[in-house]
């Protein structure tokens, strides 16, 4: 029971931390129909933001990763949509995704040959200790990453919805054509969650690179739990990234210490396999449409 | 018309005749990278039936290499000889590609794009872990050279022969398809599938075809990879080389036939040229792409097309340029 316990909460945070890339995902797909196939390398190199600030300008921690911050919404929010989203959306879906497999390329290229091909240690912002509670031992760590992706993912969905901006985008999102007649700024809106994407990869990246070190290759393999959990959740919900980023993290826990750890990374493939087969709009997704 | 018809077969002549001479005045390492580049220019001739022609995303292409890489040096180390295995190779990755398509292809477009990347992945995972049959991370070594008509093809030159041999026979049956009723059917699939439909093509069943040709070709190529090779690990047959396919037929010329010879030449043979630069190639080969995406996502026919072509009238439509099926996606 404890040792369940255990698997449950450390795959509930590293859950929340595929939802929140899962989310940033998604809103990139339902505002402008963008496959960011590069989101794992976004979520990789925040991360390098704050080290060479931190290695480079000499700042400490906290207000490099402040830094990191501002870096991340700038590059990865607003000159990716300036300088590639807009550009190349009007040709239509698959140049975009190809250009982003082509970025992702050159991101992780630029990592390797400017900072190193290391794994550099990254300083985590909660200490390495552990709680016992109910005769189960938590990591602190891994109750303080939980407890910020919830912190996160609830203030988005308040902005989201209670907020007049939030609801705009909402429309946005629903039906660009008829937000722009009811006066919504469409163009501003997608920009804005280009820099919420921006924000959530920072967070992201804060969170998950203390655990698996820094290092170029990161994004291969957070890209691809977040379209898993994206698409398992649904690919046009928020609230469906978020259930399938927890439901993966959790499942890709158990299936590491109960199946085969070899073969964890199939579980979730299969999942993806079957839910695309049989529920393509996801579990939470509604069905889209399709105009001739 | 007549001008532009005459400088393509003088330029495909020239580089018909450069590819028979090249390897002269190599060292072998230059022939190896020569034959690699035949040997992935026919696993990206199938992906570009698959996208280029009938307009669906696979990124599986790596997993199907793999596989006839696989069988090719399992059987042949065996003691089994080539010409069977290399059958065997080529006919199973056509099996696993129609058995593959035929619940993938009800889901089209991204959600194609993620299923066969789902694949790929599981594909190298089997590879990795079941050492009993892959031999696992060690790989399978000494992997024969074929003999053809009792001729041994262990030189580099000759299998370079061999391999280009192949590639000629692909390339021509190729041809021969995307002009045949079959080849026609695959585009209108990829131009307008509702449309094609209304006209009383057999969508489902055009693109299991294709996807399987694709698939097919994937392993042809793979079951020269191995022996070209003679020593085969998972690593090369990961996600990456699938991305790496696409981004070849892309570059190249989706749904040009000769794009992914030359998007084969900028994936394969640069990066050797341009050794000196490291990692710099890496980004600039990712920057090319992005720039190429943004400016003409046809590829460099595509600018090719558009520099040479003097008027906007549009060629057969077998040969012709993608622009429409990149463009209506986008409308959804």
């Amino acid at each position: 029971m404890a040792d369940i316990l255990q698997l449950l909460v450390a795959g509930l945070a590293t859950g929340g931390i595929y939802a929140l890339v899962a989310i940033g995902f998604t809103l990139l797909w339902q505002t402008s129909q963008t496959i960011n196939f590069a989101q794992g390398e976004f979520v990789m190199l925040p991360a390098f933001f704050v080290l060479i600030a931190m290695g480079y300008f000499g700042l400490p921690f906290w207000p490099a990763m402040a830094v990191g911050g501002v870096v991340s919404v700038a590059v990865l929010g607003l000159l990716f949509k300036k300088w590639m989203v807009d550009p190349m959306i009007r040709h239509g879906v698959l140049p975009l995704v190809i250009a982003t497999i082509g970025l992702a390329i050159l991101m992780k290229e630029a990592v390797r040959e400017f900072y190193g091909a290391d794994a550099w240690p990254f300083p985590a912002f909660a200490a390495t200790t552990d709680v016992s509670v109910l005769g189960a031992v938590f990591s602190v760590q891994s109750l303080v990453i939980l407890a910020i992706c919830l912190a996160v993912v609830a203030a988005l969905q308040l902005f989201l919805g209670g907020t007049r901006t939030g609801r705009c985008m909402q429309a946005t999102a629903q039906n660009p054509t008829v937000a722009r007649l009811l006066g919504i700024r469409v163009e501003r809106m997608i920009l804005y969650t280009f820099l919420i994407n921006g924000a959530l990869v920072w967070v992201a990246s804060l969170l998950i690179t203390p655990i698996y070190l820094a290092k170029f290759t990161n994004g291969e393999w957070l890209g691809l739990y977040a379209f898993i959990a994206a698409i398992i959740g649904g690919f046009n919900q928020v609230r469906g990234a978020i259930v399938g980023g927890l439901l993966l993290g959790v499942v890709d826990n158990f299936a590491a210490a109960y199946i085969s750890s070899q073969y964890r990374m199939a579980i979730p493939l299969m999942i993806l396999i079957v839910v695309i087969l049989f529920r393509p709009q996801g579990l939470l997704g509604r069905v889209e449409e399709r105009t001739v | 018309m007549k001008n532009r018809r005459l400088a393509a077969g003088i330029v495909l002549a020239a580089a018909g005749a450069f590819l028979l001479v090249a390897p002269f005045g190599l060292k072998p390492y230059g022939i190896f990278i020569l034959t690699m580049w035949a040997v992935m220019t026919i696993a990206a001739i199938g992906l570009n039936l698959t996208l280029g022609y009938a307009g669906q995303i696979s990124l599986a292409q790596a997993a199907f290499v793999g596989i006839g890489a696989y069988i090719t040096a399992y059987l042949t180390t065996k003691g089994w000889p080539f010409w069977p295995t290399y059958i065997f190779g080529g006919a199973s990755c056509f099996a696993i590609g129609w058995l593959l398509g035929y619940p993938a292809l009800r889901v089209q477009h991204h959600y194609l794009a993620f299923v066969t990347l789902a694949f790929n992945t599981l594909v190298y995972l089997i590879f990795r872990n079941e050492e009993w049959l892959t031999g696992g991370i060690y790989g399978i070594s000494n992997v024969p050279r074929p003999s053809v008509l009792g001729l041994s093809m262990n030189s580099p030159l000759a299998f370079y022969y061999f391999c280009l041999a192949h590639l000629a026979l692909v390339s021509a049956a190729t041809w021969w398809l995307i002009r045949s009723p079959w080849g026609r059917a695959f585009v209108a699939l990829r131009e307008n599938p509702i449309r094609a439909l209304s006209l009383g093509v057999d969508t489902r069943r055009y693109t299991l075809v294709a996807f399987a040709l694709g698939a097919g070709l994937g392993g042809v190529s793979g079951a020269l990879y191995a022996p070209l090779v003679q020593f085969i690990d998972p690593t090369p047959f990961a996600l990456a080389l699938s991305l790496n396919l696409l981004l070849m037929v892309v570059l190249g010329g989706s749904g040009y036939f000769f794009g992914p010879f030359l998007g084969a030449i900028v994936a394969v043979l640069l990066p050797e040229w341009l050794r000196f630069t490291q990692g710099f190639y890496l980004m600039g080969y990712a920057l090319l792409v992005m720039i190429l995406m943004a400016f003409s996502p046809t590829g460099l026919l595509g600018v090719a097309d558009r520099l040479t072509r003097p008027s906007r009238r549009r060629a057969g439509a077998a040969a012709g340029p993608v622009e429409a099926a990149a463009g209506s996606e986008g409308a959804r």
